[in-house]
């Protein structure tokens, strides 16, 4: 099942290397609305829950275009048929697919919360970087196993570019609500980690519970 | 022994009947034609013998499977050339075919061999998207024979090949390769001359072989 995934995870990259489909669009995007918020809010810098929402509601956005866009090369080149004549254990796609969206929202942020950081917030994050990589980890394997299930999901849909982000994003609030708290406190005047360790652990079990949610249910997605 | 037995199969798209009351037995080795005008349900069969699509009645049996319950069995025995490539734009031909050698658990070593026998050598390493149309159906060939399968489906084989190709190709899909086939054509006169059996397809039902076929 791992060298299968491997397989398809390394296709899946090498596509995304050479079409540059994903995740230039998903930086674009982020920065877009970074670079709104900083006109439309007026204000140079912003701290504690507006802060930590506006960084976590862009990111989820972004990723509903790595979502619409995961299942594209399959759909239009026929290479779901050629997984569904292989003999594959269908988890082995769930797995590739989740790891693809999970290193593209890593990319992306590599360059959006940067921006994030210079155009909208008060105060610096040096002291709290590592608890906000451990949030963002969380936070993108969420996004990841719930993503790949609705990108199969919506794959021989016609409009899946509806369907998508209809129920992609409410499948999210939960995993929002985890990532803001605890992302909150980090980005307030007077930093702070308190709650943290409860939200992560509500966001550890969030992805607990989506990643064996989205294995048992995967093989009944490809179903004709 | 029957490489492919049908009974009064069915298969809808929602409302619409795609295919009614196909029945046949076909022997290991031997070769099916299947002939019918656009829309027939030619393409539907091959995908549900395929086990790419779930029959809606009547029984299907192939290579001992019994469809849809047991279409997994089929993964590594059914070789598929149909309207798609089912081949990755972006990558090279090379790329494509060690991907599906991965997939199947085959080995570079027959990438390689496949390579030469369609040909394609030389052009292994550009992009599919910059091969012409019967390069790519080269290609397409190899990958349906990548895993040796017992059963090759066949959908327009020859589509896009020019002389020199089809006999390239002939030792792997066509009647030389000695496994069992079902062959979907427009090309009448020459798919009955390299099958055993043939089945005429109107609106999905099963027709007499003749012109009527077409009208």
């Amino acid at each position: 099942m791992i060298s299968t995934a491997r397989a398809i995870l390394r296709k899946d990259l090498l596509i995304e290397w050479r079409t540059k489909e994903s995740v230039p669009a998903m930086v674009l995007f982020s920065v877009t609305v970074y670079v709104l918020f900083h006109f439309g809010l007026d204000r140079d810098s912003l701290d504690g829950e507006l802060a930590s929402g506006v960084l976590w509601v862009t990111m989820l956005l972004a990723a509903v275009i790595g979502v619409t866009r995961l299942f594209a090369a399959e759909r239009e080149q026929g290479g779901i048929d050629g997984l569904l004549l292989a003999p594959v254990d269908r988890t082995s796609l769930f797995v590739a697919k989740a790891a693809a969206l999970f290193l593209f929202l890593t990319a992306v942020e590599l360059v959006a919360v940067p921006t994030f950081a210079l155009l909208l917030l008060g105060p610096g994050l040096g002291g709290a970087f590592p608890e906000l990589l451990a949030i963002l980890a969380l936070g993108n394997l969420g996004i990841a196993a719930v993503g790949a299930l609705v990108a199969a999901l919506a794959a021989e849909t016609r409009a899946r570019e509806l369907i998508v982000p209809l129920l992609l994003l409410p499948l999210l609030v939960p995993l929002l609500i985890a990532c803001a708290q605890a992302t909150e406190p980090l980005m307030r005047q007077d930093a702070g980690t308190e709650d943290l360790g409860r939200w992560l652990s509500v966001l550890t079990l969030y992805d607990v519970v989506f990643v064996l949610l989205s294995v048992a249910v995967f093989d009944f997605l490809l179903e004709d | 022994m029957a490489a492919i037995e049908l009974e009064r199969l069915e298969r809808r798209y929602g409302e619409r009947v795609a295919l009614a009351g196909v029945s046949v037995r076909v022997e290991e080795g031997r070769t099916l034609a299947v002939l019918g005008g656009n829309g027939a349900g030619k393409t539907t069969l091959l995908r549900v013998l395929a086990g790419l699509l779930r029959p809606h009645g009547g029984s299907a049996s192939v290579l001992g499977a019994d469809l849809p319950g047991e279409r997994w069995k089929l993964a590594s025995q059914v070789g598929y050339l149909g309207h798609e490539p089912l081949l990755y734009r972006e990558l090279s031909g090379r790329e494509n075919l060690r991907y599906h050698a991965r997939l199947h658990g085959a080995t570079p070593g027959r990438v390689e061999e496949l390579l030469a026998a369609v040909g394609m050598e030389a052009r292994a390493d550009d992009p599919v998207r910059d091969l012409s149309k019967g390069l790519v159906q080269r290609l397409a060939a190899a990958r349906a024979v990548l895993h040796e399968p017992a059963l090759l489906l066949l959908d327009e084989p020859r589509a896009n090949l020019d002389p020199a190709a089809v006999e390239l190709l002939e030792p792997l899909i066509g009647r030389a390769s000695g496994r069992t086939r079902v062959l979907v054509s427009h090309d009448v006169e020459g798919a009955l001359a390299e099958s055993d059996l043939s089945l005429g397809l109107r609106d999905g039902r099963p027709a007499p072989v003749g012109a009527e076929l077409y009208r």
